[in-house]
């Protein structure tokens, strides 16, 4: 089962929003997978297989290793549908 | 009785617990989710508390250096100070308040148009607690105490988010989750300040915030610089000397100011880290009960909740919401008032949510002049608050927040009238 990690500057608000609609895709998409959300500090340290976040925040979590998906609009789902189909 | 009154419903964390084992209980979740659940909620209210000590012992350096900088000895608003000497004369009142109040507020969910629950759990208990310390001392106790109490606190509990949706509507694009924090009246006035002296064109978020400077979008950084800057000021105003030898036992001061500010950021850190255990839980919890008992509500969330809507409002807010706190610092003696001492955590916390209403309302310079409102209130209201709590013994510190200093004093002059 893949580890999703969604991330925002402080892990509270955006982030846990991000992370119900992450739920709610993955589910459409008949998907399940182990779905967390935090703040960029233990982002940066926490292993995951995707990381998801607005565009600005995760860049800085690019390391050339890692997957990660940034969102121009964090509220906009089928954004987050088209950009989550590469990786499932 | 003792046990299910001071022991079980007097510990906030406990009462929180039950409330998101009985949510989960309601939504049928496995017996492995709901222990975890149940658990990892009262574990979310105990990281908090070791966050705030943490927090505490920094600006408690902090209180000393400022006081010794500038000469003055204010009251420094402190809601867990006031809260904890209360809860030793009216801890059994105001642990009923806040159930029942709690009650209160899900039954006028159901039955009014205000569809809001309010889920800052810690912000109810410190309500609860002023509602109970000064009805007590005006002369209510036992059980009308309890029921004028819970009935006011449920009110409140509703109509705070309520004045705030329309602002809450625009700054999250959604009507779907609403602000419960009982730093109200001043995002309202914020909101107002911002719609009436602000331009709404230009948005804090269009700032151009250099790519190099990204990194201050993480809240840990941003914190420990704002911190450091802060230290380091009030601490050469206080001189070497001082903080030497009083302070810092011998340290450096500038490594001791830089250790400091830098162990108050980790504070914020801990503290992020219990209340993300707390809403993970009882967001689902409140969905658990509302889905039960009230269609169409709307969950009542802590202020951080806005803060990633307009990350700059947010640093702009705080600054000048801190300004305001300042200049206000000057002025209270003026005019005979107590000198209220600038608390960081209030001026950051209701000072950038300020910011963002204002910035809804009125763009960058909604932003400023709706936050710098924002501190002037929560400068003064603490200042009037203080003779209605004086007489009860609790000079020296008082409520942060404006909610409290309005109602306080509403309530305070209120109950001298019968």
């Amino acid at each position: 089962m893949k580890k999703v990690l969604v991330v925002c500057g402080n892990g509270l608000g955006s982030s846990f929003m991000m992370e119900i609609m992450v739920k709610n895709v993955l589910a459409e998409m008949g998907i399940s997978a182990e779905i967390a959300h935090t703040d960029l500090t233990t982002g940066k340290s926490e292993k995951a297989d995707i990381y998801i976040g607005a565009a600005d925040i995760v860049a800085n979590l690019e390391d050339g290793k890692r997957t990660v998906i940034g969102l121009r609009n964090i509220l906009d789902k089928s954004e987050l549908k088209t950009k989550l189909q590469k990786y499932f | 009785m003792d046990l299910i009154m001071k022991d079980i419903l007097g510990t906030p964390a406990i009462l929180v617990g039950l409330f998101a084992l009985l949510g989960l209980l309601l939504q049928k979740k496995s017996s492995a989710d709901i222990l975890s659940g149940t658990l990892k909620t009262i574990m979310g209210f105990v990281i908090l508390g070791g966050g705030a000590n943490i927090i505490i012992g920094s600006l408690n350096v902090f209180g000393k250096m400022f006081e010794k900088a500038f000469s003055i000895q204010g009251v420094i608003p402190n809601n867990e100070a006031i809260v904890a000497i209360a809860q030793t004369t009216f801890g059994t009142e105001t642990a009923l308040i806040m159930v029942f109040g709690m009650l209160v507020n899900i039954l006028l969910a159901r039955l009014t148009p205000f569809k809001y629950i309010f889920l800052t759990g810690h912000h109810t208990l410190f309500m609860a607690s002023l509602i109970s310390a000064v009805f007590a001392t005006g002369g209510l106790k036992g059980v009308p105490l309890v029921i004028i109490g819970s009935l006011i606190l449920g009110s409140l509990m509703v109509l705070s988010p309520a004045i705030l949706q329309p602002f809450v509507r625009k700054i999250t694009g959604s009507d779907d989750i609403a602000v419960g924090h009982f730093g109200s009246i001043g995002y309202f006035t914020a909101a107002v300040v911002g719609s009436s002296l602000g331009n709404k064109a230009y948005s804090t978020e269009d700032i151009k915030v250099p790519k190099s400077l990204s990194f201050l979008r993480d809240t840990s950084v941003a914190v420990s610089l704002t911190m450091t800057i802060l230290f380091v000021i009030v601490a050469g105003l206080a001189g070497p000397a001082y903080i030497q030898s009083e302070l810092s036992g011998g340290t450096n001061f500038l490594v001791f100011s830089l250790m400091q500010a830098i162990t108050f950021a980790a504070g914020v850190y801990i503290i992020l880290a219990g209340v993300r255990l707390l809403i993970a839980e009882i967001v689902p919890a409140f969905k658990g009960i509302a889905d039960k008992f009230v269609k169409n509500a709307k969950p009542a969330l802590d202020v951080p909740t806005v803060f990633p809507f307009a990350p700059n409002a947010v640093i702009v807010g705080f600054l000048s919401s801190f300004v305001a706190g300042v200049l206000s610092m000057f002025i209270l003696p003026v005019f005979g008032l107590k000198i209220i001492v600038p608390g960081l955590v209030p001026h950051f916390f209701t000072g950038a949510t300020a910011g963002v209403f204002g910035n809804a309302t009125g763009g960058r310079r909604g932003a400023i002049l709706g936050a710098f409102a924002n501190g002037i209130l929560i400068s003064f209201l603490p200042a009037f608050l203080l003779p209605v709590l004086g007489s009860l013994g609790f000079e020296g510190t008082t409520f942060g927040d404006s909610d409290f200093g309005i109602i306080g004093i509403l309530l305070g002059y209120l109950i001298k009238l019968f």
